[in-house]
């Protein structure tokens, strides 16, 4: 069974943290191309979430290509071409993203300052420097 | 549903002799939503929610639910057909056994739900021989919300239902909130202090301080629109006015200067930069974060 575990007090928006779960469940393989994500009250129930924001989650993911709504039936992860390029582009910035970390260790960067680095790049802070070397 | 809030209140007022509980109380809930109504105690929730049953009568605006006036004596009646409250104190009889309870509520009510009376009876592992007077707080809370739940109502006006619960029942109430909207057409809408209950189960949120709407919207675009954005200098933090929209606090501490932002950060990081900070940290606010704000800000 698939582990979806949103942090409601994070601050995130809850269906953005299911959307990134969900996402990285393909990533990882687990789950499939073809499988079947929970239903939308099953999933509600079961996090004790809002059976919107599920539903939100989802639309948001099959606006993305990433799975199927079918009327009725339930949703399920697209078919293999889409999730696999996703798959691929992702695994070419996961190593990108390894090796920057690694280099950032390396030089006695902590992790969490790792994160906020990454947080503020993100957000666009580091457009025109600022930042103390 | 025609009205696409089920509720909706423009500028409520409420005065009780010198007190004034409620002063501009503006809300909307989304017809399907599970709305959390936030406020510390006394901020006048209980209020509100009184005037949406007709069980007091507003000193000034206007409260309507399924577009029906709350306080008109005829339009009331229809307002509490439809809608099912569950008080604070969870108002029961005592001497009644459960079971005698369930049927004597039932009677009153033709859209009675028998298959949810026994899915929750089953669900909620009420004993239907004990008395109601012995029942733990936590049973008590879950006896009230089955006969609220199982009156077919349109609408759950809920007090507190998790207050003094632990978080085993307190996560049991929510459990049952959430499985009950996704399966009835029902609106929620329950006040409470605690927010890590409305943070969980909650689509859209107010928060009222000293009977005034101080926040309200989806839960999500509070959660997208709030950023809180810190400043380091490497000498003291300059006194800088940000003119970037929707800035609701700047707090100058030593070389730290601290910002919250209601619409994101980018216009506020864009005119930070100007003030050439050695370090600039972008970080989002939780719910509880923007309560304490708000509250904070009313002090």
């Amino acid at each position: 069974m698939l582990l979806l575990r949103p942090n409601p007090s994070s601050g995130v928006p809850i269906y953005l943290q299911l959307i990134e779960q969900v996402k990285h469940a393909i990533d990882t393989g687990a789950l499939r191309p073809g499988e079947q994500l929970p239903g939308i009250r099953p999933l509600a129930e079961e996090l004790v979430i809002n059976p919107n924001t599920v539903a939100k989650a989802y639309r948001e993911l099959e606006h993305d290509g990433v799975i199927d709504l079918r009327h009725g039936a339930g949703a399920f992860v697209a078919p293999q071409a889409r999730a696999k390029k996703l798959t691929d582009r992702l695994r070419a910035g996961q190593a990108t993203v390894a090796a920057a970390v690694e280099r950032l260790r390396a030089r006695g960067v902590t992790d969490a300052e790792i994160r906020r680095l990454f947080e503020a790049e993100l957000a666009g802070l580091t457009k025109a420097g600022g930042h103390r070397g | 549903m025609a009205d696409p809030f089920v509720v909706e209140t423009v500028d409520l007022r409420k005065r009780y002799g010198d007190v004034e509980a409620l002063r501009g109380l503006n809300l909307r809930v989304p017809a399907g939503s599970i709305f959390g109504f936030l406020g510390r105690n006394g901020a006048g929730k209980t209020t509100a929610m009184k005037i949406l049953l007709g069980m007091t009568r507003p000193t000034g605006g206007h409260a309507r639910v399924f577009g029906l006036t709350a306080g008109s004596s005829g339009e009331g009646v229809d307002i509490r057909r439809r809608a099912a409250f569950v008080s604070e104190d969870k108002s029961l009889y005592d001497s009644m056994d459960v079971g005698t309870m369930v049927r004597f509520t039932a009677s009153f009510f033709p859209r009675w739900r028998a298959d949810l009376e026994r899915q929750y009876l089953r669900l909620f592992e009420l004993p239907p021989h004990a008395t109601v007077k012995s029942l733990s707080r936590g049973m008590r809370t879950r006896l009230a919300l089955l006969l609220a739940l199982c009156r077919g109502a349109e609408l759950l006006l809920l007090d507190e239902p998790t207050s003094g619960l632990d978080p085993a029942a307190t996560e049991h109430v929510l459990q049952a909130l959430v499985a009950h909207v996704a399966e009835e057409a029902t609106t929620v809408f329950f006040s409470s202090h605690q927010i890590a209950d409305v943070d969980q189960i909650a689509d859209h949120v107010a928060i009222i301080e000293r009977g005034r709407t101080a926040i309200s919207g989806a839960l999500d675009d509070l959660r997208r629109d709030y950023r809180r954005i810190q400043l380091v200098f490497d000498e003291a933090a300059p006194e800088a006015t940000f003119t970037a929209p929707g800035i609701s606090h700047v707090r100058r501490s030593g070389r730290v200067l601290t910002l919250l932002s209601t619409a994101g950060a980018e216009q506020v990081v864009d005119e930070a930069r100007a003030l050439a900070p050695a370090s600039m940290d972008v970080f989002p606010v939780s719910l509880k974060e923007i309560f304490l704000e708000t509250v904070d800000a009313e002090e």
